[in-house]
């Protein structure tokens, strides 16, 4: 099937293009997420570079075909570098007319939409609050319209499997992703591959005959005037392989266990969207990793602290609620100096506000959101493949410092996915651990004169016995002291200790110009901004783009690096918390631009915002 | 751990910090401790292998007076720090100090969910029925109508029984005492101490600044015999004065009744204590009423899977799979494709 479908494909015109955004749109329940994983998947075999933006409600199974319940996953891919998954789709493939409708004004104009025309009856029209079909009301004026009956098409290839209906409508997804395959002319031998293990007989069955029916139809009838090729980017060489964020995350703490020797503890509540990192972290046993589902967050955090303090790498991953929820045992480690990661991957809030859509207001929690002067180091990861490199970075400077270190990503981050690089395994450096063998002279606050870190001294080493705890200490001995000058000296003192971690960091550095604009941004906003940003500076715009790894402490050089530059713009994703950090602490106003939609920004918003920039001066 | 011979003979002294103790002069905590010290020196394990967690309240600052290692906490949340170090370093013998506001109101989640888990380490639960750290608000063992500060007309609350809690919570270990039972209590230390899995220690204390008395009846001589029951697995239920026993008897209506033992033939119809026995368990934890004494000793043992355990029987059954973690083919996982240079 696969041979006689590659036959075909050659024969077909095809038109090269460099550059493509695709939308999978559905119900919840119509597996568009599943369909959109391997479509990337398969892309990025291809060879292309890519970025996803999978874009799902936060119920499982909202009403059916209602507005409410659209599932959405869009794909940029291309033969040049992507930084961002697409400011507006130039494909898409709808479901229902709940899904067409919801994504439609995202569409390019002229963009091609392939509709499941099997649902449009009165009672898929109602459900999606339409009076009218838009498939001849004219509302698809301006689009280039193929409508699929993907149903029907998808039943009369599994017709003789004596399957239920429901069972073989399940499978149109699979015939909508043969019709994506046939027009860009992919293989689909990864997905072959991946349902006959995924699924089993006769759904492994069926589910081929709808991939495979679907490229065959797109072939055998002509859907399209034109196939199309997007040649593959030139990519660095090197070996690749897909990630998301959370991925990459897990990954990157089992590295950073492997490389400092201790084992990897995960103290986790299940939460959106930082699940998937206890899940992958849960498969990965064979490492020593111990994952505990908590039966809270507040004792994933605390059994976390207690791992910490048995020597092992400690991590707890959640996103905003649970970040509240462990301030005070975030305090305690702060308190007792002892290495772990907090994993904050950011949703909309407060509150349970939107868990399943991105957001970068954690900012302050992360920095602030404790009681008492608890200064707690900050890193922030800035693409899906970069959280592996983050976190890495995150253990390292925790275990260094003897310090908690919250590491925040976001949903957009976590579920978003990109071609990475495999990186030397070897060629990543060891994480130095030092724990406290010798009795003596041992004291358990006396400080490393580099670093201020105190020593890691494991409970089971003879002759280091010592007590530690939330009560303020004297400095070394650790005993209780209530005295307020020791206060004053051991607040200082935890603050330094962070500050110091600026020592290992590189100065801050802006591409782009060396005068006019400077554009700041930390986060998963950095593939935007800087797509943006250098769009603007080749226009020839006095702009450039510098971007923040770490929140707290910023990197050296930041204040100088701001003082050459007339104006300094600050994109987020929250009400400008980025920006009140730089006014407070440099003293210097910035201007913030800001956007609260659960969405990423478009490249072409931030385009429009540095015109206008550009247009004031 | 290490080998008896290995371990160094310790006396209680061994155990004790050189942290001035901050409680107040008469506090029961002081008997505690001192049971405490005395046992971990029998022990035969190494003092570098406790490590003794607490919460927070007047009870949870008995790790700052042990010589061991020891981690005074957040309020309410040192089962998951007590579990998180038995899962990283399963050979400490881990305690836990905790109180009955400490366990039962801010940290009543973590304590039925590391009862449920059975990880092996001893909780004692310093019961005062007040909160005294704070001055004295009632607690969550404090009995109903009882006036404190924050109640000025009585409490309203229904107390819980943290015994029959720790039951509820399906633990596997459950024991009470009395903060100036001496022997009693270094029994029952002892034998929480032999148990594998979570062992449960209810200890009622007394705080002589703002509950003074609250145990009077159960540890004054002449009425101690009458209030509680000292319960020994294969034992007859037997209390009161040895010359003329009472004994505990299950009615045709599943409740227990007090009889007077006077013959062999009452003495046939006294229960006799199986630990293993939950429903026994259940009701012995449960008598109230003028009529029935205090059960104290350890009620209720069972042998569970320990928690830590079955955790690191995962990983090295994963281990001996595949022969350990390879991290070059863990991130080349899922499909690869090369680029060439």
């Amino acid at each position: 099937m696969q041979e006689v479908a590659q036959e075909a494909t050659r024969q077909v015109p095809r038109t090269v293009i460099d550059d493509v955004v695709i939308r999978f749109a559905g119900d919840s329940g119509d597996g568009m997420q599943l369909t959109g994983d391997q479509f990337t998947r398969t892309t990025a075999v291809h060879g292309n570079d890519l970025a996803t933006f999978p874009d799902f409600p936060a119920e499982i199974r909202a009403p059916a075909g209602t507005l409410a319940g659209v599932s959405g996953f869009q794909i940029h891919f291309s033969s040049r570098d992507v930084l961002t998954p697409g400011d507006q789709p130039g494909v898409l493939i709808a479901m229902n007319p709940a899904a067409l409708m919801a994504n439609l004004g995202d569409l390019k104009k002229g963009g091609l939409v392939i509709v499941n025309t099997d649902k449009f009856t009165d009672r898929d029209l109602e459900k999606a609050g339409q009076t009218s079909s838009p498939l001849d009301d004219g509302r698809l004026e301006g689009f280039e319209v193929v409508p699929v009956q993907l149903s029907a098409l998808t039943k009369n290839a599994l017709d003789d499997m004596g399957l239920g209906a429901k069972e073989t409508d399940r499978c149109k997804n699979l015939f909508a992703l043969g019709i994506a395959y046939w027009l860009f002319g992919r293989d689909t031998a990864i997905t072959e591959a991946w349902i006959s293990n995924k699924f089993k007989a006769p759904y492994a069955e069926a589910n081929l005959r709808a991939l495979r029916a679907g490229y065959n139809y797109a072939e055998t009838v002509e859907l399209f005037h034109s196939g199309y090729e997007v040649p593959p980017a030139r990519l660095a060489p090197g070996t690749y392989r897909n990630i998301t964020g959370n991925q990459a995350t897990a990954l990157g703490l089992i590295a950073a266990s492997q490389k400092s020797g201790r084992q990897l503890f995960l103290g986790a509540y299940p939460i959106t969207p930082a699940s998937d990192v206890l899940h992958a972290l849960a498969t990965h046993k064979d490492f020593g990793v111990i994952t505990f589902q908590a039966e809270d967050e507040i004792a994933a955090i605390g059994a976390t602290i207690g791992a910490a303090w048995g020597g092992a790498l400690g991590v707890t991953s959640t996103s905003g609620p649970g970040v509240a929820l462990k301030a005070e045992a975030l305090g305690l480690a702060i308190m007792v100096e002892l290495p772990m990661v907090l994993v904050d991957i950011q949703r909309g809030g407060p509150s349970t506000g939107l868990p399943t859509k991105t957001e970068q207001s954690d900012l302050f929690i992360a920095l602030y959101g404790r009681h008492g002067e608890s200064p707690c180091p900050v890193v922030a990861a800035q693409s899906p493949g970069d959280c592996f490199w983050a976190a890495l970075e995150a253990a390292r400077i925790a275990i260094r410092y003897m310090t908690p270190v919250i590491l925040l990503t976001d949903g957009y981050l976590a579920n978003g996915a990109e071609p990475w690089k495999l990186p030397e395994v070897d060629a990543i450096p060891d994480i130095p651990v030092n724990l406290a063998t010798d009795p003596e002279g041992f004291l358990p606050y006396k400080r490393d004169p580099e670093t201020l870190a105190r020593p890691w001294a494991v409970p089971g080493t003879p002759g280091l016995e010592h007590r530690i705890g939330g009560i303020e200490k004297q400095n070394e001995t650790g005993a209780i002291s209530y005295d307020g000058d020791n206060h004053e000296l051991m607040s200082r003192l935890r603050k330094q200790k962070v500050e110091r971690i600026a020592q290992d960091l590189p100065q801050a550095e802006a591409t782009g110009s060396p005068d006019g604009i400077l554009v700041i941004s930390w986060g998963g906003t950095y593939g935007a901004v800087h797509t943006a940003v250098d769009t603007a500076f080749k226009g020839g715009m006095r702009v450039a783009h510098t971007h923040l790894r770490w929140l707290n402490p910023l990197p050296p050089g930041l204040r100088e690096l701001m003082e050459r530059y007339e104006r300094v713009i600050v994109p987020e994703l929250n009400m400008g918390q980025l920006s009140s950090v730089l006014q407070a602490r440099f003293a210097r106003p910035v201007e913030s631009y800001t956007k609260v939609q659960g969405k990423p920004f478009k490249v072409s918003e931030l385009l429009a915002r540095l015109q206008l920039a550009q247009a004031q001066a | 751990m290490s080998i008896l011979e290995d371990t160094p003979q310790y006396t209680k002294k061994d155990f004790m910090s050189d942290q001035t103790i901050r409680w107040c002069p008469g506090c029961g905590d002081y008997s505690i401790l001192s049971q405490v010290q005395s046992v971990f020196a029998e022990m035969g394990v190494p003092r570098h292998q406790f490590a003794v967690v607490s919460g927070i309240g007047c009870s949870s600052r008995f790790p700052y007076y042990l010589s061991t290692y020891g981690f005074h906490t957040v309020h309410g949340r040192a089962p998951a720090f007590a579990t998180g170090i038995k899962l990283a370093n399963p050979e400490l013998s881990v305690w836990l100090a905790t109180g009955d506001g400490d366990a039962l109101s801010i940290g009543g989640n973590h304590f039925i969910h590391l009862l449920r888990r059975n990880v092996d380490l001893q909780i004692l639960l310093f019961n005062n029925r007040i909160y005294g750290l704070t001055k004295g608000q009632y607690s969550p063992t404090s009995e109903y109508g009882k006036k404190t500060k924050s109640t000025p007309m009585g409490s309203v609350d229904h107390p819980f029984n943290p015994c029959a809690l720790a039951l509820g919570a399906d633990a596997t270990f459950i024991a009470r005492t009395v903060d100036i039972f001496v022997k009693e209590q270094r029994d029952v230390l002892t034998a929480a101490h032999q148990h594998k899995g979570t062992s449960f220690v209810e200890i009622w204390q007394n705080c002589n600044i703002f509950n003074d008395g609250a145990f009077k009846e159960h540890t004054e001589r002449k009425t101690r015999d009458e209030r509680c029951i000292f319960v020994e697995h294969g034992q007859p239920l037997l209390f009161g004065d040895k010359t003329a026993p009472k004994g505990l008897v299950l009615g045709s209506d599943v409740r227990l009744h007090v009889i007077d033992v006077n013959t062999d033939e009452d003495r046939a119809r006294v229960l006799v204590h199986d630990t293993s026995n939950q429903l026994l368990a259940s009701l012995l934890i449960r008598m109230e009423g003028a009529e029935f004494p205090t059960a104290m000793g350890v009620i209720y043992q069972v042998e569970r899977p320990t928690y830590e355990a079955a955790v690191h029987a995962q990983i090295d059954a994963s281990v001996a799979r595949t022969g350990g973690g390879d991290l070059k083919k863990a991130l080349a996982s899922g499909s690869t494709w090369t680029i060439p240079g």
